[in-house]
Parts: structure tokens; sequence; C-alpha cells
């Protein structure tokens, strides 16, 4: 990487009426990745997204896309363009008008127009359907119409905002898939965003998480999920388990807090003071369910475990989600992997069972 | 089409779809064709001399029917009632242009208000039908008129040569009774009519699409007119006939604002119904404006309902 990334927002502030929707948000973003701005709706990164898109104008803050201040730039001026949430598709065009309208405002040949047209097609797999218009179009069409009229132009920067919202679920996972490979395909640096946890981590290869108006963690989805750096981020990727407790032993190796219903000793160690308050987040698939309590390898006797009554379980086929019920009333989400079929004796309401974990499932969280 | 996917089951035994869809077609029925039925029945009857004779009499044990086509080929022929139609829809049609011209920024800017003034501005829009129609155009008369303050104004900026030149006036310093002051007269009292159907369908228009149309490189003019003129084809549609339709007909504004040079039907109709009191020319002359304004608009309607199929 060059000194400077591809993409590069600086201390980008935008105030409505005096409140932040974003509060000094600075990203780096290098060329050819798929990036995503995630967070609960009104996070403000819809905001964040429009900003770059020219719709908006930061209050105060710079973005630089490929070392080129863009502001003051209108939006059809910018070298990049936009896949809209519900496509914004026009509807007295059709297909191929659509895709080619861009390309008609570069004043391009109309030959030249044409063969792109056709090319953009092509690579959606729509070119039977050039002459439709959208409304004669599934919900699946018009969105790769959509990805067909913003690539048109090759742009240096593909904005995509909530590109799968409008889909259901099972075409939604379907597509995930495909659009990647398109965008990949045609090599485009590429910022979406999403509230939808489940597609940044499928679609992106660094994830922004954003709540508030600020970004909260940015990193790889692997980093965000197994080392969340705060509470907010390790419960709004995932299900986990947070425990609120007291550091009792800060080794360099190794630490121990104290929690109502147990004692986790986690084999990693964090910058804190004994007795401070901290939250232990603990994944549900990280953690084995049995009838018998058994030691944990490598953890003192007694540690990292916990006695609970099986109060409801989910059965999701390829896995099951256990509540557990500990003595302080807390509800400890467990997820086991049905490996085998019919297995003899499972669990079932009413249980007594011991949940355990090894010394690195749990991450220690300060706030 | 639907109906084959989608069988209504109670379309025979639900009355109250039948009543719903009936009240119309009735009523459609008995104000409009009956009473057009009988302005046809009285153009092919013969005038006798208060009234029109029967069209069907029985005498002396003889059934006549007394039906003549001759009015029609009168007011086919005659170069009178042509140069009138050709004249009313002339200026029907210059009416209609000029309100598209003034209508169409007018409800655009009032569509892209902030929500709150929008319902003031829409009341600004009605608010002179508060007041009668006669009375408004009267005080265009007022304003005309040699000495009135528009007639000052337009004499004082010199603007009367240029209109005397475009031949819309015979000479500076006539504006009443004149080409132009009939145009004027019919541009204001038929713009309300042009921007509300346009304001109903610009206001709902996905502003996205401009923002979409922006990202792919189109300023705001291109956009204006690549997206949004031709979305808003119904309104403009819509309100063109809402003015043009009864510009045709209109009798009142050429009878106070128009002139000698202005002749139109229904100065004509007036004239032959109550002055030469011959009904049934005036009734050849009324049905043969209602072909003349609903056989296009029957065209045209079935090749949008046509086109309308093929999308489907």
């Amino acid at each position: 990487m060059t000194a400077g990334a591809f993409l590069q927002i600086r201390d980008v502030v935008k105030a409505f009426n005096g409140h932040r929707a974003v509060n000094n948000v600075s990203l780096d973003i290098r060329k050819g990745e798929i990036f995503a701005l995630l967070g609960p709706s009104g996070c403000g990164k819809t905001t964040l997204l429009r900003m770059l898109g020219g719709f908006e104008t930061p209050t105060s803050g710079t973005i630089l896309l490929d070392g080129r201040d863009l502001a003051g730039l209108p939006p059809y001026e910018r070298p990049l363009n936009m896949m809209f949430q519900s496509y914004a598709l026009f509807p007295h065009l059709t297909v191929w008008e659509n895709i080619a309208f861009g390309l008609k405002r570069d004043k391009l040949p109309a030959a030249q127009v044409a063969e792109q047209v056709d090319a953009m097609l092509r690579l959606v797999q729509l070119s039977k359907f050039a002459q439709r218009k959208p409304h004669q179009l599934s919900g699946g069409q018009q969105q790769r119409v959509a990805l067909a009229r913003s690539l048109a132009k090759k742009p240096q920067l593909l904005l995509l905002d909530e590109p799968l919202g409008a889909l259901d679920k099972k075409l939604r996972e379907e597509t995930q898939i495909e659009l990647v490979n398109i965008i990949e395909e045609v090599g485009v640096t590429c910022v979406m965003v999403t509230h939808d946890q489940e597609e940044a981590m499928t679609m992106a290869s660094r994830i922004a998480v954003m709540s508030d108006g600020r970004l909260l963690q940015v990193g790889a989805p692997g980093e965000i999920y197994e080392t969340p750096a705060s509470r907010f981020v390790a419960d709004f990727i995932g299900n986990v388990n947070l425990m609120d407790g007291a550091l009792t032993l800060d080794e360099p190796g190794h630490v121990q807090v104290a929690c109502a219903d147990c004692t986790h000793h986690i084999g990693h160690g964090i910058t804190g003071t004994e007795g401070m308050p901290v939250t232990v987040a603990l994944r549900p698939e990280k953690i084995r369910l049995g009838r018998e309590a058994t030691d944990v390898a490598d953890v003192p006797a007694g540690f990292n475990r916990v006695r609970g009554t099986v109060k409801d379980m989910a059965y999701f086929g390829s896995y099951t989600v256990y509540h557990l019920q500990l003595a302080s009333g807390m509800v400890l989400k467990v997820s086991s992997s049905n490996a085998e079929r019919h297995r003899e004796h499972p669990l079932t309401w009413g249980d007594e069972a011991w949940a355990s974990w090894s010394p690195t499932a749990p991450v220690v969280l300060t706030h | 089409m639907t109906t084959n996917l989608h069988p209504a089951p109670s379309k025979r035994t639900n009355p109250g779809r039948f009543a719903v869809i009936g009240v119309p077609y009735v009523w459609l029925l008995i104000f409009f064709l009956l009473p057009f039925l009988i302005i046809v029945k009285i153009s092919i009857s013969e005038m006798g001399d208060v009234s029109v004779n029967d069209l069907v009499s029985f005498r002396d044990g003889a059934l006549a029917v007394n039906a003549r086509l001759g009015n029609y080929l009168t007011v086919v022929r005659d170069e009178l009632y042509f140069n009138t139609y050709v004249s009313s829809l002339k200026y029907a049609a210059v009416t209609t242009v000029l309100c598209l011209a003034i209508g169409y920024p007018f409800a655009y800017f009032m569509a892209r208000a902030q929500r709150a003034v929008q319902p003031v501005l829409l009341m600004l829009v009605m608010l002179p039908f508060w007041t009668s129609f006669l009375l408004r155009v009267y005080a265009w008369k007022g304003l005309l008129i040699e000495h009135g303050w528009l007639f000052d104004l337009i004499t004082g900026t010199g603007l009367d040569k240029l209109l005397a030149g475009a031949n819309l006036i015979p000479g500076p310093g006539q504006l009443m009774n004149t080409p132009f002051s009939l145009v004027l007269g019919m541009t204001y009292m038929y713009l309300p009519f042009m921007i509300l159907p346009l304001y109903s369908n610009l206001s709902k228009m996905d502003l996205r699409l401009l923002e979409a149309a922006s990202d792919l490189g189109a300023t705001a003019w291109v956009a204006f007119w690549k997206i949004t003129v031709p979305l808003s084809k119904a309104g403009i549609i819509a309100g063109s006939m809402l003015v043009f339709i009864p510009c045709v007909g209109e009798y009142v504004i050429p009878e106070l604002l128009g002139g000698p040079q202005t002749q139109m039907i229904g100065r004509t109709l007036w004239d032959e119904f109550f002055s030469n009191n011959d009904w049934p020319i005036a009734a050849t002359v009324a049905v043969v404006i209602i072909l003349l304004i609903i056989v296009p608009l029957a065209l045209f309607s079935k090749y949008q309902a046509e086109a309308q199929e093929k999308h489907a």
C-alpha cells in the first residue's frame, strides 16, 4: 500500500440542526476492496455514503479519492457511481436505456454506448431482457439492472446502499455471492452500507461498525467477530453471552474474572487493574454442553464451567440452541452442532446440564 | 390479463359490486347520452314556426319520418362554420400551450416547495374559484380597456407595438376585443385546471430518480428533460385535456373579451339558437363539435390502453 489509501475519509462531520449524524469519522479504504459500513438504522452509515456520492455536503472534514479532493464536486462530476436502495431504476426507460443513460451523458458515440451496454447485460446475464421495462422484472433482476447501470461507466468507486435489502431471504443469500463475483470480476473498489451483519460478513473484505455517528471498530469480518472491541460490537455482530464481573487476577499470560455464576480463566492478558469491572463475552458456539461436570484442560479445577437447567431449546436442523437458566437467573445461550443423527439421551426441557468452555473462548471487554 | 388469474367468484352474486359499477354508467346514460341523442334528433329535424317539428309524424293514416341530413352538409360546406371551427380549435390549442408553459414551472415549484408550504400554495391556486367566473372576466375588461392600468403598462412600455407586429392586436393602443385579450383571458381562467393535475403528478414523483440521474452524470437540466418531463406525461395529458376541451366550446370569454377577429363556435351556437332561432342548425353545430373532440380523444385513449397492455 502506498502512503495514501485509495479513498481517504478525514475527520468527516455531518450535522443536521446541531445533531451530529456523522461524528468525526476517519477511514482509509484500499483499492479493490469491498468495504462495508455496518450499523443499526440511524447510525449515520447512509449519511456517510451519501457524502461520498455528493448528495450531502460534509459539515467539516475532507474526502480524497485517489488523492483528489471531492469537495465541491456535484454528483454528476464525481468519478463514482451508486446503486441506490430499492434501485431507483427509471420506470419509463427500458433495461437497455437505463444502462445506457450514464454513457449517453458522456456523449460517447452510439456504437460505443451499445457495445458497453451489451457487455453489461452479459455481465449480469440479462441480455434477453434488454427491451423490458423495470416493472416487468423480478426483484432480483431489477437488482442486477441497477448493478449494471452503476457499473456501466466504469466508476473508480462503486457505492452500494443496502444492495440486497429489497430481496427476500433466500434470494439474498444467492445474490450475495453473485454480487461479490461480479464486483471482483470488474475489479472496482466498493463501499457498501448495510444493517445486516450476515450480508456484511459474507460480502465485505473489511467492515466498519458504526453507532451514533461514530466508528466503533474497523477490521476483517473474522477480527470483528472473534475480537470485538466493545460490548456494542460483540452484541451487534452475531449472538453472544455477556457476563458482568470483576477482574480478580491479572497476569501477563492470563486473567481471571469472577462473575455471578462462575469464574473465568482466560488465556490472554489485558491492560487493567485487579478489581476493575469488566464484561466477559462468550459466543454460544464456543460452549460445550454435557450432563456431567468435567474439568476443562489448561484451567484450574472448577473454572470455566457452570451448571444450569435447560429452559428452552430451538432446533435449527444443523444446530440446536439451548437456553440454560443459571443460578443467578441469567440465561446462557449455547449452540450445539447436530453432527450425529439420533443422538442417545439428548438433552431436553428441564434437564440439568453443565456448560464448559476453553480458556481461549471468552473475550474480556473493558467498555 | 389478470382476470383469468384472479377470477372474482362473487361477480354474479354480489349486488353491491354491480351497484358501484352501475352508478356512473346510469349517470352518464341519463345526463350525457340521453341529452346527446336529443340534440342529434333535433339536428336532423325540420324547424317549424315556433318549435322543432316531430321527427316521426302520423298523419292521414301515413307514418312519415322527416329526417334530413341537410344541416350537416351545410355545416361542413359553409365556409363560415368551417372557419369558426378552425378558429375555435386554434385558440383552444394556443391557450393550452400557454397554460402548459406557465403551469408546468408553477406546478413544478409547488411540488418541490417545503411540505409545510404546499397546502398554502394549493389554496392560492384555487382561491380565484371563490370569486364568480363572470366577475373575473369583467375584471380583465377593466384592466385592458383604454386607461386601465394594464393598458397603460403595455402601451407605456411599447409592448403593444410588438403585439401589433405579431398580428395579435389590430394596431397599437387597441388591446380589448382582440385575439390577444381573448387568449389572455382564457389562459388566466383555465390555468388552475392545468396546474392541479400537474401538481398532483409531480408531487408524487420519486426524487431518488433525480439523484440517480445526477449520479449517472446528468446535470439538473438534463435530468429535468430526460426524467421529470417524461414521467409527468400523464399529468401533462390530463391538464391539457382539461384546458383544451372546455376552451373549444367556450362562450363567455370570447363574448366579453374576444372581438370580430375571434369568432368561436360557442358564439355561433348561441346565435343560431337565440338570434336565428334555428334549432336544427344549432344542434348540428353542437354535434359536430362534440364529434370533433370525442373521436380523436377516443382514438388516443385506445392507443394509450393498447400501449399499456403491451407493457403488462
